[in-house]
C-alpha cells in the first residue's frame, strides 16, 4: 500500500462515462418489446436487432424525447441538429458488424450536475451525451468450449453521459455517480436499476504530480456505486506504487474483479480498434424544433436538488434529506404532502415513509403508494391532534399502504384510536395507581421521574389508546398534585 | 413478336376470367427453362408462384396485377426460394420476411416466379462477378448483358416475364436496360422502400424496374413508390401517381450533357445517340447544350463512399447467425476471417478493402469527407442545371454490350462502364434508360434525367420520346 504522504502528493483525475438504458417500450431501432429484465435468451429480437439482410433501422420517437429530457437533468438542453454514426467492430453480440451511435454531433453537448462531498459543493461538468444501441449479451461458461450471445439487450436504447474529468477523489466519483442515478430517476427516462444493468459506468483515472495530466486507464463495466468508489481507489494506489518504483502507466482497458476487487488488464491501446466511424446512411438527422425543445422544456419535473431545497426549507436535516432523495417517490410524496397541509405533517409522513431498512424496501413502498395524498395528510394530523399516539399511527401508516382506506376508519377497526375520554382514563389511572403504590408515593414525595413509568402502565393498560397528556393530568390529579 | 400483352390488359383479362393466373404462371416457367442456356436465372419459386396463382384465380389479390409474373433479382427478400444476392457467404439463407416493395406488389396480384443473377451483392456492370454464373446477352451469348442487374434485364429482353425487379445503385438497372434492349427504370432516390434488399450502397441503393414499354414500368412503378414505415429514407409519393398522362415533347427544354458526349464515348453510340437527339428535336423539344463541371469527378466519389458503405453493410456476413459459417474455424477470430474468405468473392472482397481504407482514422477526410463534398457539389451543379432545363439527356453507357472476359482482369475498366449513370445515384434524381437503336445488332439505350422528385414528369416524356425513338 502506498504511503499517506506519498499520496498526498499526487492529483488524482477522474472522468466518468455512464450508459444509461432508456425506459422506452420498445428498443431504439426496432418494434422489439425494450424489458429485457425476465425474458428469456433471444426471444425480444426481431430480424432489424439480429442484422437479417435488408433490415433497416427506425428511431424511436419516444428515446428521442427522453434524450431531450435527460438532456434538461443534465443542466444542458437538446441539440436542434444531431445525426447517427455507425461505428465498426466485430463481436458475436454485435450483429450487424457496427454499432449505431452518435459520434461527431450528439444530442447532447455541454452541461453540469452539482455533487456534495464533505458537505462542500462541487460543479461536475458534462461534456456531452449521446444515443446509441446496446450491444447484446455474450457469455462465456467456465471451461465450456463455446459461448453465448442473447439479443434481447441488442439495440436497447443507450445514452452515455460523457463528463468532464472534473473529479478528484473516489467519494467524489461516487457522488458524481449517485447523482447521475437520482437526476435519470427523478427524470423518469431510466428504471435506473442498476442490478439490471440499467445504469453502467466506465471511469477514467489518472494520477501525477507534475502538474501535467497523467496517462489514464479506463475501467469498465462497473455497475455499482461502491464498485465504482473501490474500484479508483484500486487505480489510484496501483498507479501510485506503479509510478513510485521508476514505472509508467499503460493507457489501458481495465476490468473489475469485485471478488478481488481489484482492476485487471483487458486491453492496451496498441490493440485498441479502428471503429472506421461513418454517418449511418439509413438514419436522417434528427432535427427538432423549438416548439417541442420548449415543450418538455415545460414539462421537465423537479430534480434532486429542488427537493432537496424544498424539504431543508421546511426543517429537515440535511442527512434525512438526502434518504429522502434516494428515492424520488418519496421525495414526492412528502413535498406534495407539504403543499397541501404543512411542514409539521409533511415531517411525519417522511419519518414513516423512511422506516423501512434499505433503499429498496423504500422504493418499493413508495411505488406502491396507492393511497391519495390526503390520506397521508388526515393521519398525520390525527397525531397531531392526539388522536393516535405516534406508535399507533405507524402501525395505521404500514396497513394504509397495504391497503388502502381511509386512515381514521383503519385506526377505528385496528382500535389504536387514543381514549380522550376523561372517565374511562381515569378508571385506569385509579388501577394503575392502585396496583403501583411504590411508585404513586415515590411521585407525591417529589420525585417526578416515577411519573413516567405511571404514564407507560395507563398506556400498557389501555393497550396504547391512552392519550398520555391526558393519562398524566389525571395522574397528577388524583395524587392530588 | 410480342410474348405478353401490356401489363395492365393481362391483369384487367385475369379479373375477367380471360385469363388464368396459373397458365400465366406456368408460360413463364416454361420459358425460364426453355432459355436455361442464358443463365439468367438462379432459382424459380415455382411451388410458392403455383399456389399464388391458384389463390388470384379463386378470386384473392384480383389487384392492379392480377396474376402478372414477375422475377426479382435475387438481393430482394423473397418467399419460396433462398435470396443469395449471388453470394457464396448467403447461400443456403431463407427469407423470413420480405421486402416492403414485393410486398405491394403481390398485394396487387402480381406472382414473383424467380430470381435472376446478379453481379454477387450488385457489385459489377457485366454479372461476371456473380458467385455463381455469368448470364448471356439475349443479342449475342458471347457478350455480357452489362449488370449488375443483368438476369433481371435479360429476363425481360428474352420475355420470361412482362416485367422484372432490379436494383440501381450506381446504374445497375439503366446499363443493363441499354445493353439489352429494354426500359431500365431509377427512381428518386427513396421513393421505393429498400427495407428488404440486400444493402448495397445505402445511401445510393434504389430499386430498378425492367420492362419492354415505358407505360408498362409506369403501372409496376405505380404499386410499389411510397412511404414505407420501415425505411426512414423513403418519400411521399406523387398524389397524381406514376401513370402518366398523354404528353408530347413540343417546347420541352432538354439539355444534353456535353461530359458524356466527349472523350471515351465510342463512336457508334455517339451516332446512335447524336440520332435519338435529332429526332426528339423533330418532335419539338428544344435541345439545350448543358455542362455539370463536376461530373468527370463522379466516378472517383462514386468509388469512394459507394464502397465505404459496402464495407460497413457487409459486415454482417460474419458467419454467426445466418447463411455460409465456415465450420473447422478454432475460435472466433478463424471463423470470422474464413467466413469471410471462402464466403465473399473476389469484388467483394476488393470493395470491402477500399471502403474499409477510405474510412480508417487518418484517412476520412482525405478521401470520404472530401468525396461528399464534391457530392454535395454535384447535387448544386445538377439544381443549377435543371433551373434551365426540364431534363437532362445522354448516353447510358459509353460502349455497347461487351465481350465476356473483355473487362473481367482489369476491374478500373469494368467501373469505367458506370460512368455515365453514377452521378445519377450520387445526386438522387430519377433516370430512365430507353432503347433508340441499334448498332451492329446490338441494342443502344439513351438516359433520360429528371430533377428530385419528377419521376411522373420523367416517366411521361419517357413515354414520348419512346414514340418517337421506335
Amino acid at each position: 500500500m502506498v504511503r499517506e504522504e506519498i499520496r498526498k502528493e499526487y492529483t488524482v483525475t477522474i472522468g466518468i462515462e455512464c450508459h444509461v438504458q432508456f425506459k422506452t417500450k420498445t428498443k431504439l431501432f426496432s418494434g422489439a418489446d425494450n424489458d429485457a429484465r425476465e425474458a428469456a435468451p433471444n426471444t425480444l429480437v426481431n430480424h432489424i436487432d439480429f442484422g437479417l439482410p435488408g433490415a433497416l433501422p427506425v428511431l424511436n420517437k419516444e428515446a428521442v424525447r427522453l434524450a431531450c429530457r435527460a438532456a434538461f437533468a443534465l443542466g444542458s438542453e437538446p441539440q436542434k441538429f444531431s445525426k447517427f454514426d455507425r461505428k465498426h467492430y466485430f463481436y458475436p453480440d454485435l450483429p450487424m458488424g457496427y454499432q449505431i451511435t452518435q459520434y461527431d454531433e450528439p444530442i447532447v453537448l455541454g452541461g453540469s450536475v452539482e455533487i456534495e462531498v464533505d458537505g462542500q459543493k462541487k460543479t461536475i461538468g458534462i461534456t456531452r451525451a449521446h444515443m446509441e444501441a446496446d450491444a447484446g449479451k455474450s457469455t462465456h461458461p467456465n471451461g465450456a468450449d463455446y459461448s453465448l450471445v442473447d439479443l434481447n439487450r441488442a439495440g436497447t436504447p443507450l445514452l452515455e453521459i460523457v463528463s468532464e474529468p472534473d473529479m478528484r477523489s473516489s467519494t467524489e466519483a461516487k457522488a458524481y455517480a449517485k447523482e447521475l442515478y437520482l437526476r435519470m430517476k427523478y427524470a423518469d427516462v431510466s428504471y435506473a436499476n442498476l442490478y439490471y444493468g440499467n445504469m453502467r459506468f466506465d471511469v477514467n483515472v489518472s494520477v501525477s504530480k507534475t502538474g501535467q495530466l497523467g496517462t489514464r486507464t479506463e475501467t469498465k463495466n462497473l455497475n455499482s456505486f461502491r464498485s465504482i468508489e473501490k474500484a479508483v481507489e484500486y487505480e489510484v494506489a496501483r498507479q501510485i506504487e506503479v509510478l513510485e518504483k521508476g514505472g509508467s502507466i499503460v493507457q489501458e482497458t481495465r476490468g473489475w474483479d469485485d471478488g478481488g476487487q481489484k482492476t485487471f488488464s483487458q486491453r492496451t491501446k496498441e490493440d485498441a480498434h479502428d471503429y472506421r466511424y461513418m454517418p449511418d446512411p439509413d438514419l436522417p438527422p434528427i432535427v427538432l424544433e423549438q416548439s417541442y425543445i420548449d415543450e418538455i422544456k415545460a414539462n421537465m419535473p423537479p430534480m434532486p436538488d429542488d427537493y432537496r431545497r424544498i424539504l431543508v426549507g421546511i426543517g429537515i436535516d440535511a442527512k434525512t434529506a438526502s434518504d429522502i432523495i434516494a428515492v424520488p417517490e418519496t421525495a414526492m410524496t412528502v413535498t406534495r404532502v407539504y403543499e397541501a397541509s404543512s411542514a409539521e405533517l409533511a415531517k411525519r409522513v417522511a419519518f414513516w415513509m423512511l422506516q423501512p431498512q434499505s433503499d429498496d424496501e423504500i422504493a418499493d413502498l413508495a411505488a406502491n403508494v396507492q393511497v391519495p395524498d390526503k390520506y397521508l395528510v388526515a393521519l398525520a394530523q390525527m397525531v397531531q391532534d392526539n388522536k393516535l399516539s405516534s406508535t399507533g399511527a405507524k402501525e395505521v401508516f404500514a396497513y394504509m399502504m397495504r391497503t388502502g382506506g381511509e386512515p381514521s376508519a383503519l385506526a377505528e377497526e385496528m382500535n389504536l384510536l387514543q381514549v380522550s375520554d376523561e372517565g374511562e382514563i381515569a378508571k385506569i389511572v385509579e388501577q394503575v395507581l392502585a396496583e403501583n403504590e411504590k411508585a404513586a408515593s415515590d411521585v407525591r414525595g417529589g420525585e417526578m421521574k416515577a411519573i413516567g413509568f405511571l404514564v407507560g402502565q395507563v398506556m400498557k393498560l389501555s393497550k396504547g389508546k391512552a392519550n398520555p397528556s391526558l393519562a398524566t393530568d389525571l395522574i397528577k390529579k388524583q395524587l392530588g398534585l | 413478336m410480342t410474348v405478353w400483352d401490356p401489363i395492365a390488359d393481362i391483369a384487367a383479362k385475369v379479373r375477367q376470367g380471360e385469363l388464368k393466373a396459373v397458365d400465366l404462371v406456368e408460360k413463364s416457367l416454361a420459358s425460364i427453362t426453355k432459355a436455361e442456356e442464358y443463365k439468367a436465372i438462379i432459382a424459380t419459386t415455382a411451388e410458392r408462384a403455383r399456389k399464388r396463382a391458384q389463390q388470384v384465380d379463386a378470386g384473392d389479390n384480383q389487384g392492379r396485377l392480377a396474376g402478372v409474373p414477375f422475377i426479382a433479382k435475387d438481393n430482394f427478400l423473397v418467399f419460396g426460394a433462398e435470396t443469395t444476392a449471388a453470394s457464396n457467404i448467403l447461400k443456403g439463407f431463407d427469407a423470413p420476411y420480405q421486402s416492403t416493395v414485393i410486398n405491394r406488389l403481390e398485394a396487387e396480384g402480381a406472382i414473383c416466379v424467380a430470381k435472376a443473377n446478379l453481379d454477387a451483392f450488385a457489385h459489377g456492370a457485366s454479372t461476371e462477378n456473380s458467385d455463381f454464373f455469368t448470364t448471356l446477352n439475349s443479342h449475342d451469348k458471347t457478350r455480357v448483358p452489362g449488370g449488375s442487374s443483368g438476369g433481371s434485364a435479360t429476363s425481360v429482353a428474352l420475355e420470361l416475364a412482362p416485367f422484372a425487379l432490379g436494383t440501381d445503385t450506381g446504374g445497375s438497372t439503366r446499363q443493363p436496360a441499354s445493353f439489352t434492349g429494354v426500359v431500365g427504370y431509377k427512381p428518386t432516390y427513396g421513393l421505393m422502400s429498400r427495407s428488404g434488399i440486400v444493402a448495397m450502397g445505402s445511401s445510393l441503393d434504389t430499386v430498378g424496374t425492367f420492362a419492354r414499354t415505358v407505360e408498362d414500368a409506369e403501372l409496376v412503378i405505380d404499386v410499389m413508390a411510397g412511404t414505407d414505415e420501415l425505411d426512414s429514407t423513403t418519400i411521399e409519393r406523387d398524389p397524381a401517381g406514376y401513370i402518366t398522362d398523354p404528353t408530347d415533347l413540343k417546347g420541352k427544354r432538354i439539355g444534353l450533357i456535353r461530359e458524356y458526349m466527349g472523350e471515351g464515348l465510342a463512336d457508334n453510340v455517339r451516332e446512335q445517340i447524336e440520332q435519338a437527339v435529332a429526332k426528339l428535336r423533330e418532335a419539338g423539344a428544344e435541345i439545350i447544350d448543358v455542362s455539370l463541371p463536376s461530373l468527370p469527378l463522379a466516378l472517383a466519389v462514386y468509388y469512394i463512399l459507394c464502397p465505404a458503405e459496402v464495407s460497413s453493410n457487409l459486415s454482417r456476413y460474419d458467419g454467426q447467425r445466418y447463411g455460409f459459417s465456415c465450420s473447422d474455424a478454432k475460435d472466433l477470430s478463424e471463423s470470422y476471417t474464413r467466413t469471410r474468405e471462402i464466403g465473399f468473392g473476389k469484388e467483394a472482397k476488393r470493395r470491402i478493402m477500399i471502403g474499409t481504407y477510405v474510412l480508417s482514422s487518418g484517412y476520412y477526410d482525405a478521401y470520404y469527407k472530401k468525396a461528399q463534398t464534391v457530392r454535395t457539389k454535384l447535387i448544386n451543379e445538377a439544381a443549377e442545371a435543371f433551373k434551365q432545363v426540364d431534363f437532362l439527356v445522354g448516353p447510358v453507357t459509353p460502349t455497347v454490350a461487351f465481350k465476356i472476359g473483355e473487362n473481367a482482369s482489369n476491374p478500373l475498366a469494368m467501373y469505367l462502364a458506370d460512368v455515365m449513370t453514377v452521378a445519377v445515384n450520387l445526386i438522387g434524381v430519377p433516370g430512365i434508360s430507353i432503347p433508340c437503336g441499334v448498332s451492329g445488332g446490338l441494342p443502344v439505350g439513351l438516359q433520360l434525367i429528371a430533377p428530385q422528385r419528377a419521376d411522373r414528369e420523367l416517366l411521361a416524356i419517357a413515354v414520348a420520346a419512346e414514340r418517337v425513338l421506335t
